[in-house]
């Protein structure tokens, strides 16, 4: 479809919406769900991938990524998602097979399974949307909220005494040689997206390339569930989920970067190896 | 009249982050409107401050908004 | 409905050689097996394309066949991090569209009911053998019958059924694999496949030969949506009149299950006065009961479900009518004796005798219940 034929006048387009996003979606107004969607689409259309992909869904507020993106999907049950990822591909290593997930689903309910599907080096991309909250079920605590950080199940802040400390996934999975990359990235602004989606696109290639398991961390908002409006929660985001979250390529085995882990807390913006 | 900006109306939450990534504050939300999710859709204001930078597009959740280079002249 | 007489009393010619190793020329030949390794390599035989599983005992030995033989056949095998990864990974594998096979004992089982609810809501056929050992929680390792409430009633949660299968031999297991895979995709159903310690460690002569099972490709599997509108495989449906919508289709698919697939056999069941109904290894307690108490003169026969769901009531009634007592043997506490007094609807005063705990009946002590049921109600017998 030309630029003509779609909006009636002239001129390059810089920037369309990807084909694979189908029908608009349920999600609150300036959620980063929406924006990884897309970044995803656009990565599967670049990369000419999209008819031969499966969604293996997960359960969380993107429960219902399967009627947005125009994949062939599989529901799994909350935090089997990497178990069900194994079942597809190794049934059909062909396909490309990624999980979307939350940090209740990955990092909660679903440990076991991303460890070991790690671990396993099982040849699919997970996209682990952490958001640091429940949003789905109302806004309670996840494994990944910050200390202090008040939420509906951590109504005087989360207390590390009583309540633990958050995950730090990416390290954590980070030391597995079955992991062939692992990065963590923001949507905190369109620089940082820019870079998420590059990110995105590495680990997919490097399913293309049959090495292992791929990973993308992807610091989000949720500004419903964290009681700020959408420019507030990016700016918290920018500030201290990425203090408490590092942002980087911790793994890239077949660039030979592996691992490679930044200390919580050094600054954002001097982690710009790999990308 | 060329518009660097189209968009999608009826998708636009009204979150305002495309207002936000706009430099030049080329784009804005119309409060005066609401879409039939009832949401104030984003608009373009200053199409002529616009660069085609496609900020905006790229921190947009909803995909809602599609940006094109500005023709010679226009 | 099935109904078998006891096979002939031909004796088979047994040949210690593993199957297709040769040396089994004559039709009567056998290879002794264990119970848990013809199970697997029917489910090869059957053109299972992979296997997923945990180790418990008892039925370890089937995830180490499979083991050795999916990858010697080019197909999937991973031995997961628990029962739970495994059954969602034959979720996955399923709705991919394989042919899969999970195996455990009645603690894995426990760990799969989630997944069996979400199986059985998105349609997906995947067939689970469950080899049980005694419970309630990590139990013991002796056979067992105590899951059949879990099999036939429990597991996961919702409006759904699932076919079980129980086979009382390990030549009957062969056959019952198969018939597990064809129910499964036929009726887009998870299928147990409910065994015991017993049969699954035991060894005893069967046919060398495993049957294959022709495969299609169905017109809902996942493989990417190259050209077409892409595919969901799911449970999920959010607004009410949906969902009961969705449960409805269900049910219409339980009802014809039920209308058509229910099996049994039965023997010495002409004009039997006490019926002994009983299942698996416990039923082949209940042959040797029935014989000793014919010895004595008293006309016993046993029933014995093939399907526990759908269970065979309306033939278990038929079968009851006139006689004098009905007798479940199980090794449990006492379940399939529910769905018993169910299927006779108090025409017919029903019994229960078992052993619970890994423990399994003896024929006497079926014998010496049958006796004093029979005597409750005033018959003097010799």
């Amino acid at each position: 479809m030309t630029t003509e034929q779609m909006t009636g006048q002239e001129g390059r387009t810089i920037y369309r919406r990807p084909l694979l996003l189908s029908n608009p979606t349920s999600y609150c107004p300036g959620c980063g769900h929406g924006i990884v969607h897309r970044l995803v689409a656009e990565v599967l259309e670049e990369l000419e991938i999209g008819g031969k992909t499966i969604l293996v869904g997960s359960v969380g507020c993107s429960v219902f990524a399967y009627d947005f993106l125009a994949l062939d999907s599989v529901e799994s049950p909350h935090g089997r998602a990497a178990a069900v990822a194994t079942g597809v591909k190794r049934y059909k290593p062909d396909k490309v097979v990624f999980t979307y997930q939350g940090d209740g689903d990955l990092a909660a309910i679903g440990t076991a399974e991303i460890i070991h599907a790690a671990a396993r080096g099982e040849r699919f991309t997970t996209i682990f949307v952490n958001n640091g909250i429940y949003g789905m079920t109302g806004g309670q605590m996840a494994p990944t909220t910050l200390p202090g950080q008040r939420t509906t199940s951590s109504p005087r802040g989360r207390d590390v005494e009583t309540q633990g400390y958050p995950l730090p996934v990416t390290e954590m999975l980070s030391l597995l040689p079955g992991v062939q990359y692992a990065a963590r990235v923001s949507v905190g602004d369109a620089g940082l997206v820019g870079k998420a989606k590059q990110a995105i696109k590495r680990a997919f290639e490097v399913q293309l390339e049959n090495r292992g398991f791929s990973i993308v961390e992807v610091l989000s908002t949720c500004p419903v569930g964290w009681g700020m409006t959408p420019t507030d929660a990016m700016t918290r985001l920018r500030g201290a989920v990425m203090d408490a979250y590092p942002v980087g390529t911790f793994v890239d085995r077949p660039r030979r970067i592996a691992p490679n882990l930044p200390q919580p807390g050094a600054s954002h913006r001097s982690i710009t190896e790999g990308f | 009249m060329f518009r660097p900006v189209l968009v999608a109306i009826e998708r636009c939450k009204g979150c305002g982050l495309c207002v936000d990534a706009c430099a030049p504050g080329a784009i804005a939300l119309d409060m005066v409107h609401v879409n039939a999710m009832g949401h104030h859709p984003a608009v373009l204001v200053d199409p002529d401050a616009c660069t085609s930078c496609a900020k905006c597009a790229r921190m947009c959740p909803d995909a809602a908004l599609s940006i094109f280079a500005r023709p010679r002249g226009a | 409905m099935t109904v078998v007489d006891r096979p002939a009393t031909a004796r088979p010619r047994i040949v210690a050689s593993p199957p297709g190793t040769g040396g089994v020329a004559h039709p009567l030949d056998r290879v002794l097996m264990k119970g848990n390794e013809a199970i697997a390599e029917a489910a090869v035989a059957a053109g299972c394309d992979a296997y997923f599983g945990y180790p418990i005992t008892p039925q370890a030995e089937l995830l180490e066949w499979m083991a050795r033989r999916m990858p010697e056949e080019g197909r999937v095998f991973v031995q997961a991090e628990s029962e739970l990864a495994a059954i969602n990974m034959a979720l996955g594998a399923a709705a991919a569209g394989a042919r899969v096979l999970v195996s455990s004992s009645s603690p894995g089982m426990s760990l799969m009911a989630e997944a069996m609810s979400y199986m059985a809501g998105s349609q997906l056929p995947v067939v689970v053998v469950n080899v049980q050992r005694g419970g309630p929680g990590l139990g013991s390792i002796g056979a067992a019958q105590g899951d059949y409430f879990q099999a036939t009633k429990g597991h996961g949660h919702g409006d759904y059924r699932v076919p079980v299968l129980a086979p009382s031999s390990i030549a009957e297991a062969i056959d019952l694999v198969r018939d597990s895979f064809i129910l499964a995709e036929r009726y887009r159903t998870p299928v147990i496949l409910l065994a015991d310690g017993i049969l699954g460690q035991a060894m005893e002569p069967v046919a060398p030969t495993f049957r294959t099972l022709e495969k299609s490709t169905p017109d809902w599997t996942l493989d990417g949506a190259e050209n077409r509108t892409p595919r969901v495989v799911k449970s999920l449906h959010l607004r009410p009149e949906d969902l009961e919508q969705h449960d409805l289709e269900l049910q219409a698919v339980y009802a014809e299950i039920e209308a058509t697939e229910q099996r049994w056999a039965g023997e010495q069941l002409d004009e039997a006065e006490v019926v002994l109904v009983a299942y698996g290894t416990a039923a082949r307690v209940a042959r040797t009961a029935v014989e000793r108490l014919r010895d004595e003169g008293i006309k016993a026969g046993l029933f014995r479900p093939i399907t526990l769901w759908p269970f065979p009531s309306q033939p278990l009634r038929e079968v009851a009518t006139g006689a004098k007592a009905v007798m479940a043997v199980e090794m449990s506490a006492g379940q399939m004796v529910e769905d018993v007094r169910l299927a006779i609807e108090g025409a017919v005063p029903v019994f229960h005798h078992g052993r619970t705990g890994g423990m399994v009946p003896s024929p006497d002590g079926v014998v010496d219940a049958v006796k004093q049921a029979i005597g409750m109600r005033g018959e003097a017998r010799r």
